[in-house]
Protein backbone atom coordinates (compact mmCIF):
# COMPACT_ATOMS: atom_id res chain seq x y z
CA UNK A 1 0.00 0.00 0.00
CA UNK A 2 2.58 2.59 1.27
CA UNK A 3 4.66 1.61 -2.13
CA UNK A 4 1.64 2.29 -4.04
CA UNK A 5 1.21 5.42 -2.81
CA UNK A 6 5.10 6.84 -2.87
CA UNK A 7 5.30 5.17 -6.27
CA UNK A 8 1.97 6.95 -7.56
CA UNK A 9 3.67 10.46 -6.22
CA UNK A 10 6.88 10.16 -7.68
CA UNK A 11 5.58 9.24 -11.24
CA UNK A 12 3.25 12.49 -10.95
CA UNK A 13 6.51 14.50 -10.15
CA UNK A 14 8.32 12.68 -12.70
CA UNK A 15 5.56 14.14 -14.85
CA UNK A 16 5.77 17.51 -13.77
CA UNK A 17 9.88 17.52 -14.18
CA UNK A 18 8.86 17.16 -18.08
CA UNK A 19 5.64 19.54 -18.24
CA UNK A 20 6.79 22.58 -16.48
CA UNK A 21 7.73 25.27 -18.43
CA UNK A 22 9.93 27.22 -16.48
CA UNK A 23 13.64 24.98 -15.94
CA UNK A 24 14.20 26.22 -12.86
CA UNK A 25 10.50 24.62 -12.15
CA UNK A 26 11.18 21.32 -13.86
CA UNK A 27 14.58 21.40 -11.32
CA UNK A 28 12.44 21.92 -8.74
CA UNK A 29 10.10 18.81 -9.48
CA UNK A 30 13.48 16.70 -10.17
CA UNK A 31 14.11 17.47 -6.72
CA UNK A 32 11.00 16.22 -5.32
CA UNK A 33 11.29 13.30 -7.64
CA UNK A 34 14.53 12.54 -6.09
CA UNK A 35 13.07 13.04 -2.54
CA UNK A 36 10.22 10.76 -2.46
CA UNK A 37 12.50 8.34 -3.93
CA UNK A 38 15.30 8.62 -0.99
CA UNK A 39 11.50 7.84 1.06
CA UNK A 40 10.60 4.91 -1.23
CA UNK A 41 14.12 3.07 -0.57
CA UNK A 42 13.94 4.19 3.47
CA UNK A 43 10.67 2.44 3.04
CA UNK A 44 12.09 -0.32 1.35
CA UNK A 45 14.48 -0.79 4.32
CA UNK A 46 17.74 0.99 1.87
CA UNK A 47 18.82 3.39 4.09
CA UNK A 48 22.16 3.92 3.27
CA UNK A 49 20.95 4.36 -0.20
CA UNK A 50 18.09 7.16 0.77
CA UNK A 51 20.73 8.89 2.39
CA UNK A 52 23.24 9.21 -0.55
CA UNK A 53 20.53 10.15 -2.50
CA UNK A 54 19.57 13.13 -0.61
CA UNK A 55 23.13 13.61 -0.27
CA UNK A 56 24.27 13.08 -3.53
CA UNK A 57 21.60 13.68 -6.02
CA UNK A 58 19.15 16.40 -4.05
CA UNK A 59 21.92 18.07 -2.14
CA UNK A 60 24.54 18.18 -5.06
CA UNK A 61 24.08 17.43 -8.56
CA UNK A 62 20.73 19.22 -8.67
CA UNK A 63 22.00 22.39 -7.03
CA UNK A 64 24.73 22.27 -9.67
CA UNK A 65 21.50 22.49 -12.16
CA UNK A 66 20.14 25.00 -10.64
CA UNK A 67 22.97 27.05 -10.11
CA UNK A 68 23.93 26.65 -14.01
CA UNK A 69 19.59 27.71 -14.48
CA UNK A 70 20.44 30.65 -12.43
CA UNK A 71 23.63 31.58 -13.87
CA UNK A 72 22.30 31.60 -17.56
CA UNK A 73 19.08 32.99 -16.61
CA UNK A 74 17.01 30.42 -18.68
CA UNK A 75 13.48 31.64 -19.31
CA UNK A 76 10.51 29.60 -19.97
CA UNK A 77 9.27 27.84 -23.02
CA UNK A 78 5.94 27.50 -24.49
CA UNK A 79 5.35 23.61 -25.27
CA UNK A 80 4.88 22.60 -28.64
CA UNK A 81 2.35 19.90 -29.92
CA UNK A 82 4.23 17.49 -31.76
CA UNK A 83 2.33 14.45 -34.05
CA UNK A 84 3.85 11.25 -33.57
CA UNK A 85 4.68 10.30 -37.16
CA UNK A 86 6.94 8.09 -39.36
CA UNK A 87 10.37 6.92 -37.21
CA UNK A 88 9.20 8.62 -34.04
CA UNK A 89 5.73 6.38 -34.14
CA UNK A 90 8.16 3.08 -34.29
CA UNK A 91 10.41 4.27 -31.81
CA UNK A 92 7.61 4.99 -29.34
CA UNK A 93 5.82 1.70 -30.02
CA UNK A 94 9.44 0.50 -29.15
CA UNK A 95 9.93 2.02 -26.07
CA UNK A 96 6.25 1.27 -24.86
CA UNK A 97 6.84 -2.16 -25.52
CA UNK A 98 10.08 -2.53 -23.83
CA UNK A 99 8.47 -0.91 -20.89
CA UNK A 100 5.62 -3.15 -20.66
CA UNK A 101 8.02 -6.36 -21.07
CA UNK A 102 9.79 -4.80 -17.85
CA UNK A 103 7.03 -4.18 -16.64
CA UNK A 104 5.41 -7.49 -16.54
CA UNK A 105 8.67 -9.77 -15.98
CA UNK A 106 8.75 -7.63 -12.65
CA UNK A 107 5.50 -8.54 -11.99
CA UNK A 108 5.21 -12.43 -13.09
CA UNK A 109 8.68 -12.30 -10.64
CA UNK A 110 6.75 -10.48 -7.80
CA UNK A 111 3.88 -13.14 -8.32
CA UNK A 112 6.24 -16.70 -8.43
CA UNK A 113 8.34 -15.37 -5.32
CA UNK A 114 5.29 -13.34 -3.57
CA UNK A 115 8.45 -11.57 -1.84
CA UNK A 116 9.89 -8.29 -1.79
CA UNK A 117 13.05 -7.71 -3.75
CA UNK A 118 14.92 -6.98 -1.37
CA UNK A 119 14.03 -10.28 0.57
CA UNK A 120 14.52 -12.21 -2.43
CA UNK A 121 18.24 -11.52 -3.53
CA UNK A 122 19.01 -11.55 0.33
CA UNK A 123 20.19 -7.76 0.36
CA UNK A 124 20.63 -5.95 3.41
CA UNK A 125 20.00 -2.39 3.51
CA UNK A 126 21.74 -1.25 5.79
CA UNK A 127 25.50 0.76 5.97
CA UNK A 128 26.93 -2.33 7.33
CA UNK A 129 25.16 -4.73 5.25
CA UNK A 130 26.06 -2.91 2.37
CA UNK A 131 29.57 -2.07 2.97
CA UNK A 132 30.23 -5.92 3.05
CA UNK A 133 29.03 -6.21 -0.30
CA UNK A 134 30.66 -3.56 -1.81
CA UNK A 135 34.23 -4.50 -0.11
CA UNK A 136 33.72 -8.35 -0.40
CA UNK A 137 31.47 -9.81 -3.34
CA UNK A 138 31.58 -6.37 -5.54
CA UNK A 139 35.32 -5.49 -4.77
CA UNK A 140 36.18 -5.09 -7.99
CA UNK A 141 33.60 -3.28 -9.81
CA UNK A 142 33.44 -1.08 -6.75
CA UNK A 143 37.41 -0.49 -7.14
CA UNK A 144 36.60 -0.27 -11.16
CA UNK A 145 33.50 2.47 -10.28
CA UNK A 146 36.23 4.61 -8.84
CA UNK A 147 38.67 4.46 -11.43
CA UNK A 148 35.98 5.63 -13.89
CA UNK A 149 35.23 8.43 -11.64
CA UNK A 150 38.73 9.20 -11.49
CA UNK A 151 38.95 9.38 -15.33
CA UNK A 152 35.85 11.16 -15.32
CA UNK A 153 37.08 13.83 -12.99
CA UNK A 154 40.41 13.93 -14.62
CA UNK A 155 38.60 14.40 -17.96
CA UNK A 156 37.05 17.44 -16.96
CA UNK A 157 39.58 18.93 -15.56
CA UNK A 158 41.78 19.13 -18.97
CA UNK A 159 38.59 20.32 -20.94
CA UNK A 160 38.09 22.85 -18.35
CA UNK A 161 42.09 23.92 -18.78
CA UNK A 162 42.03 23.60 -22.51
CA UNK A 163 43.30 27.11 -22.99
CA UNK A 164 46.53 26.48 -20.51
CA UNK A 165 47.21 23.39 -21.52
CA UNK A 166 47.15 23.13 -25.30
CA UNK A 167 49.72 23.09 -28.10
CA UNK A 168 48.87 26.70 -29.14
CA UNK A 169 49.72 27.95 -26.11
CA UNK A 170 51.99 31.03 -26.73
CA UNK A 171 53.35 32.79 -23.64
CA UNK B 1 4.49 6.51 19.18
CA UNK B 2 3.82 9.24 22.41
CA UNK B 3 6.90 8.61 23.30
CA UNK B 4 8.07 10.07 19.49
CA UNK B 5 6.50 13.17 19.98
CA UNK B 6 7.11 14.23 23.39
CA UNK B 7 10.87 14.07 22.52
CA UNK B 8 10.59 15.89 19.07
CA UNK B 9 8.58 18.41 20.85
CA UNK B 10 10.98 18.85 23.43
CA UNK B 11 14.02 18.98 20.72
CA UNK B 12 12.33 21.88 19.13
CA UNK B 13 11.98 23.53 22.57
CA UNK B 14 15.55 23.29 23.32
CA UNK B 15 16.87 24.43 19.93
CA UNK B 16 14.50 27.57 19.80
CA UNK B 17 15.17 28.63 23.29
CA UNK B 18 18.47 28.78 22.87
CA UNK B 19 18.32 31.08 19.69
CA UNK B 20 17.22 34.27 21.75
CA UNK B 21 20.29 33.52 23.90
CA UNK B 22 22.59 33.56 20.72
CA UNK B 23 20.92 36.63 19.86
CA UNK B 24 21.45 38.26 23.27
CA UNK B 25 25.14 36.81 23.29
CA UNK B 26 25.58 37.87 19.59
CA UNK B 27 24.94 41.63 21.17
CA UNK B 28 26.35 41.61 24.02
CA UNK B 29 29.57 40.29 23.26
CA UNK B 30 30.17 42.09 20.11
CA UNK B 31 29.35 45.56 22.05
CA UNK B 32 32.61 44.04 24.70
CA UNK B 33 34.52 42.81 22.28
CA UNK B 34 33.96 46.28 19.74
CA UNK B 35 34.52 48.21 23.98
CA UNK B 36 30.66 49.35 23.72
CA UNK B 37 27.87 48.40 26.87
CA UNK B 38 25.26 46.81 24.28
CA UNK B 39 21.53 46.79 24.71
CA UNK B 40 20.93 47.75 28.48
CA UNK B 41 17.75 49.88 28.35
CA UNK B 42 14.95 47.55 26.60
CA UNK B 43 12.92 46.35 30.27
CA UNK B 44 9.61 45.08 31.74
CA UNK B 45 9.33 46.18 35.82
CA UNK B 46 12.59 47.34 35.39
CA UNK B 47 13.50 43.79 34.49
CA UNK B 48 16.39 44.03 31.87
CA UNK B 49 18.22 40.86 32.42
CA UNK B 50 21.55 42.27 31.37
CA UNK B 51 19.97 43.34 27.81
CA UNK B 52 17.56 39.55 27.64
CA UNK B 53 14.56 41.38 27.32
CA UNK B 54 15.88 42.95 24.06
CA UNK B 55 14.79 39.68 22.08
CA UNK B 56 11.23 40.49 23.24
CA UNK B 57 11.06 43.71 21.93
CA UNK B 58 12.98 42.62 18.81
CA UNK B 59 10.12 39.48 17.93
CA UNK B 60 7.52 41.76 19.03
CA UNK B 61 9.21 44.64 16.43
CA UNK B 62 9.38 41.84 13.69
CA UNK B 63 5.70 40.34 14.36
CA UNK B 64 4.13 43.40 13.67
CA UNK B 65 6.10 44.81 10.53
CA UNK B 66 4.27 45.69 7.28
CA UNK B 67 5.24 42.22 5.76
CA UNK B 68 6.44 43.39 2.04
CA UNK B 69 6.36 41.37 -0.67
CA UNK B 70 8.17 43.42 -3.46
CA UNK B 71 6.65 43.32 -7.15
CA UNK B 72 8.83 41.08 -9.67
CA UNK B 73 9.10 38.32 -6.70
CA UNK B 74 7.80 34.51 -7.64
CA UNK B 75 5.81 34.37 -4.64
CA UNK B 76 5.73 30.68 -3.90
CA UNK B 77 9.21 30.14 -3.86
CA UNK B 78 9.17 33.32 -2.33
CA UNK B 79 7.47 32.71 0.71
CA UNK B 80 8.97 28.45 0.56
CA UNK B 81 12.43 29.06 0.55
CA UNK B 82 12.77 30.86 4.44
CA UNK B 83 9.91 27.60 5.52
CA UNK B 84 13.55 25.38 3.83
CA UNK B 85 15.85 27.14 5.28
CA UNK B 86 14.42 26.40 8.77
CA UNK B 87 13.22 23.35 8.09
CA UNK B 88 16.51 21.85 7.34
CA UNK B 89 18.14 23.52 10.62
CA UNK B 90 15.63 21.87 12.86
CA UNK B 91 15.67 18.66 11.54
CA UNK B 92 19.41 17.53 11.15
CA UNK B 93 18.98 17.91 15.03
CA UNK B 94 16.93 15.00 15.81
CA UNK B 95 19.64 12.73 15.71
CA UNK B 96 21.63 14.43 18.19
CA UNK B 97 21.60 12.09 21.51
CA UNK B 98 21.26 14.20 24.92
CA UNK B 99 22.51 11.64 27.25
CA UNK B 100 22.47 8.23 27.70
CA UNK B 101 19.58 5.95 27.22
CA UNK B 102 17.17 6.11 30.34
CA UNK B 103 16.72 2.35 31.63
CA UNK B 104 13.26 2.51 33.17
CA UNK B 105 12.46 -0.63 34.19
CA UNK B 106 12.97 -3.00 31.47
CA UNK B 107 12.00 -0.47 29.28
CA UNK B 108 15.26 1.53 27.02
CA UNK B 109 13.93 5.16 26.11
CA UNK B 110 16.95 6.65 24.00
CA UNK B 111 17.59 10.42 23.79
CA UNK B 112 17.90 11.22 20.50
CA UNK B 113 14.40 11.41 18.52
CA UNK B 114 15.46 8.77 16.48
CA UNK B 115 18.16 6.23 15.97
CA UNK B 116 19.02 5.61 12.09
CA UNK B 117 21.70 3.12 11.52
CA UNK B 118 22.82 5.81 8.88
CA UNK B 119 23.69 8.65 11.92
CA UNK B 120 25.58 11.07 10.56
CA UNK B 121 25.49 10.52 6.60
CA UNK B 122 21.41 11.92 7.76
CA UNK B 123 22.84 15.33 9.14
CA UNK B 124 24.89 15.56 6.29
CA UNK B 125 21.96 14.64 3.48
CA UNK B 126 19.51 16.73 5.28
CA UNK B 127 21.97 19.95 5.77
CA UNK B 128 23.07 19.49 2.14
CA UNK B 129 19.40 20.45 1.17
CA UNK B 130 19.47 23.80 3.13
CA UNK B 131 21.63 25.39 0.47
CA UNK B 132 18.22 25.41 -1.59
CA UNK B 133 17.00 27.63 0.78
CA UNK B 134 19.34 30.37 0.54
CA UNK B 135 19.65 29.70 -3.61
CA UNK B 136 15.59 30.02 -3.84
CA UNK B 137 15.41 32.94 -1.60
CA UNK B 138 18.01 34.63 -3.96
CA UNK B 139 16.40 33.68 -7.43
CA UNK B 140 12.47 34.36 -6.35
CA UNK B 141 13.02 37.82 -4.92
CA UNK B 142 13.56 39.01 -8.58
CA UNK B 143 16.74 41.22 -7.78
CA UNK B 144 20.24 41.45 -8.46
CA UNK B 145 22.06 41.23 -5.25
CA UNK B 146 20.05 38.88 -4.08
CA UNK B 147 20.61 36.34 -6.81
CA UNK B 148 24.84 36.90 -6.28
CA UNK B 149 24.02 36.27 -2.94
CA UNK B 150 22.16 32.78 -3.50
CA UNK B 151 24.80 31.91 -6.26
CA UNK B 152 27.91 32.51 -3.97
CA UNK B 153 26.20 30.73 -1.39
CA UNK B 154 25.40 27.51 -3.58
CA UNK B 155 29.59 27.38 -4.38
CA UNK B 156 30.50 27.89 -1.26
CA UNK B 157 28.39 25.24 0.05
CA UNK B 158 29.12 22.26 -2.19
CA UNK B 159 32.54 22.87 -2.08
CA UNK B 160 32.70 23.03 1.40
CA UNK B 161 30.75 20.34 1.83
CA UNK B 162 32.95 17.69 0.54
CA UNK B 163 35.63 19.03 2.96
CA UNK B 164 32.93 18.37 5.57
CA UNK B 165 31.96 14.70 4.49
CA UNK B 166 35.92 14.25 3.59
CA UNK B 167 36.90 15.26 7.23
CA UNK B 168 34.04 12.92 9.23
CA UNK B 169 35.66 10.04 7.38
CA UNK B 170 38.47 9.72 9.74
CA UNK B 171 36.11 10.12 12.70
CA UNK B 172 34.04 7.67 11.13
CA UNK B 173 36.83 5.04 10.49
CA UNK B 174 38.48 5.65 14.17
CA UNK B 175 34.79 4.76 15.68
CA UNK B 176 33.64 2.51 13.33
CA UNK B 177 30.26 3.94 13.28
CA UNK B 178 27.95 6.04 11.29
CA UNK B 179 25.72 5.89 15.01
CA UNK B 180 26.05 8.84 17.30
CA UNK B 181 24.79 7.25 20.38
CA UNK B 182 27.76 4.36 19.52
CA UNK B 183 30.19 7.64 18.72
CA UNK B 184 29.63 8.74 22.23
CA UNK B 185 29.55 5.44 23.57
CA UNK B 186 32.57 4.56 22.08
CA UNK B 187 34.31 7.74 23.51
CA UNK B 188 33.77 7.22 27.23
CA UNK B 189 34.20 9.86 30.04
CA UNK B 190 38.01 9.79 29.83
CA UNK B 191 38.60 13.07 28.68
CA UNK B 192 42.05 11.42 26.83
CA UNK B 193 40.02 9.00 25.02
CA UNK B 194 37.73 11.91 23.17
CA UNK B 195 37.92 12.41 19.35
CA UNK B 196 39.66 15.59 19.31
CA UNK B 197 42.50 13.70 20.80
CA UNK B 198 42.91 11.04 18.03
CA UNK B 199 41.09 13.07 15.50
CA UNK B 200 42.71 16.67 15.92
CA UNK B 201 43.33 17.65 11.89
CA UNK B 202 39.41 16.12 11.33
CA UNK B 203 37.94 18.40 13.87
CA UNK B 204 39.45 21.51 12.77
CA UNK B 205 38.47 20.66 9.34
CA UNK B 206 34.94 20.53 10.52
CA UNK B 207 34.88 22.97 12.39
CA UNK B 208 35.68 25.25 9.60
CA UNK B 209 33.30 23.75 6.99
CA UNK B 210 30.56 24.15 10.03
CA UNK B 211 31.77 27.72 9.99
CA UNK B 212 31.21 28.19 5.98
CA UNK B 213 27.91 25.85 5.96
CA UNK B 214 26.30 28.29 8.14
CA UNK B 215 27.36 30.97 6.23
CA UNK B 216 28.98 32.81 9.38
CA UNK B 217 32.05 35.45 9.35
CA UNK B 218 34.37 34.69 7.96
CA UNK B 219 32.51 32.54 5.38
CA UNK B 220 29.83 35.40 5.06
CA UNK B 221 29.97 36.30 1.03
CA UNK B 222 26.69 35.35 0.48
CA UNK B 223 25.32 37.91 2.49
CA UNK B 224 28.30 40.25 2.39
CA UNK B 225 26.80 43.49 3.61
CA UNK B 226 29.49 45.97 1.92
CA UNK B 227 28.57 44.38 -1.45
CA UNK B 228 25.47 43.22 -1.68
CA UNK B 229 23.13 45.01 1.46
CA UNK B 230 21.83 42.02 2.41
CA UNK B 231 23.05 38.90 0.19
CA UNK B 232 20.02 36.56 -0.44
CA UNK B 233 17.57 38.21 2.29
CA UNK B 234 17.84 41.54 1.04
CA UNK B 235 14.10 41.60 0.01
CA UNK B 236 12.58 40.18 2.69
CA UNK B 237 11.06 41.63 5.52
CA UNK B 238 8.87 41.29 8.94
CA UNK B 239 8.92 37.60 10.16
CA UNK B 240 10.36 36.17 6.82
CA UNK B 241 13.34 37.97 7.61
CA UNK B 242 13.22 37.13 10.94
CA UNK B 243 13.61 32.97 9.87
CA UNK B 244 16.82 33.48 7.85
CA UNK B 245 18.05 35.35 11.08
CA UNK B 246 16.72 32.22 13.33
CA UNK B 247 17.71 29.70 10.64
CA UNK B 248 21.49 30.93 10.99
CA UNK B 249 21.41 30.82 14.46
CA UNK B 250 19.27 27.16 14.85
CA UNK B 251 22.57 25.95 12.29
CA UNK B 252 24.98 27.48 14.93
CA UNK B 253 23.25 25.50 17.64
CA UNK B 254 23.10 22.37 15.69
CA UNK B 255 26.39 22.51 13.93
CA UNK B 256 27.90 23.49 17.82
CA UNK B 257 25.93 19.86 18.87
CA UNK B 258 28.01 17.99 16.17
CA UNK B 259 30.92 18.96 17.30
CA UNK B 260 30.37 18.25 20.28
CA UNK B 261 29.08 15.07 19.76
CA UNK B 262 31.38 13.30 17.38
CA UNK B 263 34.80 14.69 18.87
CA UNK B 264 34.11 16.38 22.69
CA UNK B 265 32.33 12.75 24.25
CA UNK B 266 28.62 14.81 23.66
CA UNK B 267 26.92 13.87 26.78
CA UNK B 268 29.97 12.55 29.10
CA UNK B 269 31.01 14.26 32.08
CA UNK B 270 34.58 14.05 32.27
CA UNK B 271 35.67 11.20 34.43
CA UNK B 272 31.84 10.79 35.53
CA UNK B 273 30.91 7.33 33.65
CA UNK B 274 26.96 6.81 33.83
CA UNK B 275 27.24 4.01 36.24
CA UNK B 276 29.42 5.55 38.60
CA UNK B 277 26.99 8.76 38.57
CA UNK B 278 24.09 6.81 38.94
CA UNK B 279 25.60 5.38 41.82
CA UNK B 280 27.04 8.61 43.39
CA UNK B 281 23.81 10.22 42.62
CA UNK B 282 22.39 10.12 45.72
CA UNK B 283 25.04 11.24 47.64
CA UNK B 284 25.59 14.10 45.35
CA UNK B 285 21.75 14.60 45.89
CA UNK B 286 22.18 14.59 49.47
CA UNK B 287 25.18 17.31 49.93
CA UNK B 288 24.97 19.27 46.69
CA UNK B 289 21.53 20.50 47.14
CA UNK B 290 21.97 22.11 50.76
CA UNK B 291 25.14 23.33 49.43
CA UNK B 292 23.49 25.10 46.06
CA UNK B 293 20.90 26.54 47.66
CA UNK B 294 23.35 28.09 50.48
CA UNK B 295 24.97 29.67 47.49
CA UNK B 296 21.79 30.77 45.99
CA UNK B 297 20.67 32.50 49.31
CA UNK B 298 24.11 33.79 49.30
CA UNK B 299 23.79 35.70 46.06
CA UNK B 300 20.56 36.68 47.11
CA UNK B 301 21.99 37.94 50.39
CA UNK B 302 24.55 39.92 48.36
CA UNK B 303 21.80 41.64 45.42
CA UNK B 304 19.10 41.88 47.67
CA UNK B 305 20.46 45.71 49.21
CA UNK B 306 22.01 46.79 46.16
CA UNK B 307 18.45 48.44 45.09
CA UNK B 308 18.44 51.41 44.24
CA UNK B 309 22.26 51.79 44.29
CA UNK B 310 23.09 52.40 40.76
CA UNK B 311 20.74 55.73 40.76
CA UNK B 312 19.16 55.30 37.45
CA UNK B 313 15.88 57.17 39.60
CA UNK B 314 13.28 55.09 37.83
CA UNK B 315 12.57 51.06 37.81
CA UNK B 316 15.33 49.83 36.82
CA UNK B 317 16.75 50.27 40.10
CA UNK B 318 14.51 47.85 41.55
CA UNK B 319 16.43 44.93 39.19
CA UNK B 320 18.78 43.34 41.98
CA UNK B 321 16.43 43.20 44.44
CA UNK B 322 13.88 41.58 42.21
CA UNK B 323 16.93 39.06 41.76
CA UNK B 324 18.04 38.76 44.94
CA UNK B 325 13.72 37.96 46.61
CA UNK B 326 13.66 35.43 43.53
CA UNK B 327 17.41 33.82 44.48
CA UNK B 328 16.34 33.58 48.27
CA UNK B 329 13.21 32.17 47.59
CA UNK B 330 14.87 29.46 45.15
CA UNK B 331 17.64 28.86 48.42
CA UNK B 332 14.56 28.73 50.57
CA UNK B 333 12.53 25.79 48.39
CA UNK B 334 15.49 23.94 47.54
CA UNK B 335 16.51 23.86 51.95
CA UNK B 336 12.76 22.61 52.60
CA UNK B 337 12.77 20.16 49.63
CA UNK B 338 15.88 18.15 50.74
CA UNK B 339 14.97 18.63 54.60
CA UNK B 340 11.22 17.16 53.69
CA UNK B 341 13.48 14.21 52.60
CA UNK B 342 12.45 13.83 48.49
CA UNK B 343 15.42 12.90 47.36
CA UNK B 344 16.65 10.21 49.82
CA UNK B 345 15.98 7.61 47.38
CA UNK B 346 17.48 4.51 46.15
CA UNK B 347 20.07 4.32 43.73
CA UNK B 348 18.44 2.22 40.99
CA UNK B 349 14.62 4.66 41.23
CA UNK B 350 13.38 6.01 37.98
CA UNK B 351 13.83 9.67 39.96
CA UNK B 352 17.72 8.85 39.88
CA UNK B 353 17.96 7.85 36.60
CA UNK B 354 15.82 10.82 35.10
CA UNK B 355 18.17 13.42 37.14
CA UNK B 356 21.06 11.55 35.51
CA UNK B 357 20.12 12.13 32.52
CA UNK B 358 18.95 15.63 33.29
CA UNK B 359 22.10 16.04 34.78
CA UNK B 360 24.00 14.71 31.48
CA UNK B 361 22.31 16.97 28.84
CA UNK B 362 23.18 20.04 30.82
CA UNK B 363 26.95 18.94 30.59
CA UNK B 364 26.26 18.60 26.73
CA UNK B 365 24.18 22.05 26.34
CA UNK B 366 26.78 23.07 28.10
CA UNK B 367 29.59 22.60 26.28
CA UNK B 368 27.28 23.04 22.67
CA UNK B 369 27.18 26.96 24.06
CA UNK B 370 30.73 26.68 24.72
CA UNK B 371 30.90 26.57 20.75
CA UNK B 372 28.28 28.55 20.26
CA UNK B 373 30.01 31.44 21.86
CA UNK B 374 33.31 30.39 19.60
CA UNK B 375 31.14 31.39 16.49
CA UNK B 376 30.08 34.57 17.85
CA UNK B 377 34.07 35.33 19.20
CA UNK B 378 35.21 34.52 16.12
CA UNK B 379 32.89 36.78 13.51
CA UNK B 380 33.33 39.77 15.80
CA UNK B 381 37.15 38.99 15.44
CA UNK B 382 38.32 37.62 12.07
CA UNK B 383 37.34 39.72 9.07
CA UNK B 384 35.43 38.15 5.69
CA UNK B 385 37.47 36.04 3.42
CA UNK B 386 38.08 37.31 -0.52
CA UNK B 387 36.40 34.92 -2.90
CA UNK B 388 39.50 33.30 -4.10
CA UNK B 389 40.78 32.84 -0.86
CA UNK B 390 37.61 31.00 -0.21
CA UNK B 391 37.74 28.77 -2.96
CA UNK B 392 41.12 28.23 -2.69
CA UNK B 393 41.01 27.25 1.13
CA UNK B 394 38.19 24.75 0.43
CA UNK B 395 39.75 22.71 -2.63
CA UNK B 396 43.43 22.89 -2.27
CA UNK B 397 44.60 22.97 1.30
CA UNK B 398 40.91 21.49 3.38
CA UNK B 399 40.43 18.40 1.05
CA UNK B 400 43.85 17.29 0.22
CA UNK B 401 44.60 17.46 4.04
CA UNK B 402 41.21 15.64 4.84
CA UNK B 403 42.60 13.09 2.15
CA UNK B 404 45.84 13.06 3.97
CA UNK B 405 43.90 12.42 7.52
CA UNK B 406 42.06 9.59 6.24
CA UNK B 407 45.61 8.01 4.69
CA UNK B 408 46.76 8.68 8.40
CA UNK B 409 44.26 7.43 10.29
CA UNK B 410 44.50 3.97 8.08
CA UNK B 411 47.85 3.93 8.52
CA UNK B 412 47.98 4.56 12.30
CA UNK B 413 44.59 1.80 12.71
CA UNK B 414 46.59 -0.89 10.85
CA UNK B 415 50.02 0.22 13.33
CA UNK B 416 47.53 0.17 16.41
CA UNK B 417 45.74 -3.17 15.69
Amino acid sequence: MLFYVISTLMVVSALFVILSRSPLYSALWLVATLLIQAILFAALGAHLIAAFQVLLYAGAIVVLILFVIMLLNLSGEKLKWRALLGTRFVLAGAVLYLALILGLTLWFINIRTGDSLSTMFGIEGSSAGVAKLLLTKYALPFELTAVLLLTAIVGAVIMAKKEAVGPNKTS
Amino acid sequence: MIEDIVKSILLIAVVLTIVPVLIWWERKGSAYIQDRRGPNRANILGVRLGGFILNIADAVKLFFKEDIVPRGVNRFIYILSPAVIFFTALAVSAIIPFSSPLNIGDHVITTSVVNLNVGILYALAIGSLGVYGVLLAGWSSGSSYPLFGGLRAAAQMISYEVAMGLALIGVLMWNGTFCLDEIVAIQGANICQWNIVYQPVSFILFLISIFAETNRNPFDLPEGESELVGGYHTEYSSMKFALFFMAEYAQIIVGSMLIVTLFLGGWQIPFLPTDLLIRKMPQILRYGVPVLSIIFIACGAVLFPLKGRFGWKDKRDLEPFYFGLIFITAGVVFIGLSLSGIFDVPSDSTFIIIVTSLTQAGVFLIKVLLFCWFFIWVRWTLPRFRYDQLMKLGWRVMVPLAAANIVMTGIFMIWRR
